[in-house]
């Protein structure tokens, strides 16, 4: 311990050793990467499940399980991506390791607090699983819980919904406390408009998970008291109204569709302009339209519920708002667009990532469009043109957002660099995959297949084949991808403390970073983009 | 704590937009079933739950003038009004189920519909509240212990604080509950 400096926050320290020195830590890296675990380890269980999903609809009549285990792999499937792995992922994973990096913090505000969350957000998961093999088995109702169906349904369904209510608490304790941190904990001379366009992304998202998710929680609540004393707040026969729980679904779950993107948005600003050696274009435009898009995102969420019976006011109304949440997306779009122009473009794997989150963010943005439009909904409604879109927004441009990210950020976190050869290929085979897997779902919906059917008359077999095959090429590009990973944990050459030529400040410390972050607290006297 | 407080006031905001919704469409049941509800009870919980405010508030007070003593024992008499306000809302609902009227009974189904959602909502709201209230009285309780070991004194009072905003946010909540369920008829 000569230099105190370059001791890495992965060299034991404080009152615990082995496993117990990381969950018990309250140092946000060692938090950061427990979510890490945690979520991929979901992340492949929910793959596993949509593998045998596509699986059995490679053919018609094709009986690889029956309908009840089908329905609950889907309802299984949405719910561990969205509320396991999607929803926390970023901002758990990244937003806890880097922000306080970033703005120049030791820590978070509370550091306990973000302790709680990952123990919160852990034992909701066990409980969701717990839901699985207790009371009437698997939840089949699908990730929405839609009632009166989940109130009549004999599985497990009060389990599964207090599960998703734990961890709901947690993602909006990881939001105070990221809010606060963003507030409170800004280095000197880290102004507003001097911090990382991740940070914004980050910042925005937070403002969504404390002001959503408490919505989400009393409609969870609202059904498990339904479902023992059956009180009748959303049953139709004792005076409820079930298009009243779609509504409080959505407020949160809508938004939520933003927790997802916003992060990962925040990611592509920071990898685009050190890629392109560029100062970003636009950094207001990109900080404020991540604030447009969390409050307009806010306001959108009946344009789930077109056919559902609401008043035509309402679905006009729903249907505007839903248009103009697409132009401060389509700013931050034309903003990297514009900082890629006439930069000296260095082709990395996190920029061949997040060039495809562009791209397939750009086919789902647009796709949305289609559907926010009243009338072509009519004809979408519950199609897999639904299931293509959001697969679209959600594993093209989150997921490649968060594939970016990792490769990004991965020599800061582990002191490693990952191969770059096998990442590219890596990248291309999930693009060719990915493609294969959801365009034809796009397809498929418009021909009228309806989604979360168990089968399918014969002439829907050709994408369903194409879309099947695509499954597997996705899943062999993700097992090479995170082979190369975890190859490049152990093999990979040592990291300097900036390979990528970073201007923030996470680049400015040892990697991986020390326990403390910053032997002194740096003083900030330029922008977050400024490589000259 | 502000934050966290706002994401508590969202979570009854859920409740209130049913309320709102329902009652807008069912407005003779609300006003029948809402005659029925004990407004003397309703009005006592009130006041109760206001003067637990008042000494939550003069516990913070006296804290933070370094007066350990007056502290703990208005800290006690808040714990004592939350008790006081279960109880009576017990005996409140107790009156109610003994009249037959509870979710699922057979008494209640036979109404109107408007009336059972009424009383759906009556319930779940009021029971969710009361569960505040509880947790209420147990971080109280937390702080009174600190209190006595003396880990909270008049350079530390913050988490006493919070525990009082926390105590004030049960306590605003209840003033929006007794109108919209007791007093508009």
């Amino acid at each position: 311990m000569t230099s105190k400096s370059v001791t890495s926050f992965y060299e034991p320290e404080g009152r615990y050793r082995g496993i117990l020195a990381w969950i018990f830590s309250t140092d946000h890296k060692r938090i950061g990467l427990l979510y890490l675990i945690s979520i991929l380890f979901f992340f492949f269980m929910a793959v596993s499940l949509g593998f045998l999903m596509r699986l059995k609809l490679i053919a018609p009549g094709f009986n690889l399980m029956r309908p009840q285990l089908y329905n609950a792999f889907f309802t299984l499937h949405g719910v561990i991506q969205i509320f396991l792995v999607v929803i926390p992922a970023i901002p758990t994973i990244f937003g806890n390791f880097f922000l306080p990096l970033q703005i120049g913090a030791r820590d978070m505000a509370f550091p306990r607090i973000n302790l709680l969350s990952w123990w919160l957000y852990l034992s909701g998961a066990i409980i969701v699983l717990l839901s699985l093999f207790t009371g009437g088995g698997p939840v089949d109702t699908g990730w929405t819980f839609y009632v009166p169906y989940s109130l009549r349904t004999t599985v497990n369904v009060p389990l599964a919904v207090f599960g998703v209510f734990i961890l709901g608490l947690s993602s909006i304790l990881t939001g105070v406390n990221l809010v606060t941190t963003t507030h409170r904990l800004r280095a000197p001379g880290m102004t507003w408009f001097r911090l990382p366009l991740f940070v914004w992304g980050i910042y925005a998202t937070a403002w969504v998970q404390i002001l959503a998710t408490p919505v989400i929680g009393i409609t969870l609540v609202l059904i498990i008291i339904e479902r023992f004393f059956g009180v009748g707040v959303f049953d139709p026969s004792k005076g409820g109204d079930p298009i009243l729980y779609q509504h409080l679904f959505w407020i949160y779950s809508h938004p939520a569709v933003y927790i997802m993107i916003l992060p990962a948005m925040g990611v592509i600003s920071e990898v685009i302009p050190v890629f392109s050696r560029k100062r970003i274009f636009g950094y207001k435009a990109i900080a404020f339209s991540s604030i447009a898009i969390a409050s307009v995102g806010s306001l959108v969420w009946g344009h789930h519920m077109f056919v559902s019976g609401q008043s035509d006011v309402a679905s006009i109304i729903f249907s505007l708002l839903t248009f103009l949440v697409a132009v401060p997306s389509a700013i931050k779009v034309f903003n990297w667009v514009a900082t890629l122009y006439k930069g000296s473009i260095d082709l990395k794997p996190p920029l061949l990532f997040a060039l495809t989150f562009i791209f397939l963010f750009s086919i789902g943005g647009l796709t949305g469009l289609f559907q926010g439009a009243l009338a072509v909904n009519m004809h979408l409604h519950d199609t897999y043109w639904i299931v293509g879109h959001f697969h679209y927004i959600i594993f093209g441009g989150m997921g490649f957002g968060f594939f970016a990210a990792l490769h990004y950020w991965f020599p800061k976190i582990f002191g490693r660099m990952v191969d770059g050869k096998r990442a590219t290929w890596a990248w291309g085979i999930l693009f060719i995959g990915f493609n294969l897997l959801y365009f034809p779902m796009l397809v498929l919906g418009w021909e009228g297949m309806p989604r979360r059917y168990y089968d399918y008359p014969p002439q829907f077999h050709t994408l369903n084949l194409i879309s099947t095959i695509g499954s597997w090429i996705l899943i062999a590009g993700l097992i090479l991808m995170f082979v190369n990973l975890f190859h490049a944990l152990s093999k990979g050459e040592k990291a300097g403390s900036n390979p990528w030529g970073g201007a923030t400040l996470e680049w400015q410390v040892p990697s991986p970073p020390p326990k403390e972050n910053f032997e002194k607290i740096p003083v900030v006297e330029k922008g977050p983009y400024e490589f000259r | 704590m502000w934050l966290f407080l706002l994401s508590e006031i969202l979570l009854f905001g859920g409740l209130f937009i049913l309320y709102s919704a329902y009652r807008y469409k069912n407005p003779v049941e609300f006003h029948l079933a809402a005659w029925e509800l004990n407004r003397l009870l309703g009005t006592l919980n009130t006041l109760i739950l206001l003067t637990s405010s008042l000494t939550m508030a003069l516990s913070i007070y006296s804290i933070q003038k370094g007066n350990r003593k007056g502290s703990v024992s208005f800290l006690i008499a808040t714990i004592f009004f939350g008790f006081l306000f279960l109880i009576i809302k017990s005996a409140e609902w107790a009156a109610k189920i003994g009249h037959g009227i509870y979710p699922n009974s057979p008494r209640l189904l036979g109404r109107s519909k408007g009336e059972v959602v009424f009383y759906g909502l009556y319930y779940s709201m009021t029971g969710l509240h009361g569960l505040h209230v509880l947790v209420g009285i147990l971080v109280l309780s937390v702080m009174l212990f600190l209190m006595m070991k003396g880990k909270i004194n008049e350079n530390r009072s913050i988490p006493l604080e919070n525990s009082g905003l926390y105590w004030h946010l049960v306590d605003i909540i209840w003033i929006f509950l007794f109108p919209l369920f007791y007093l508009i008829t």
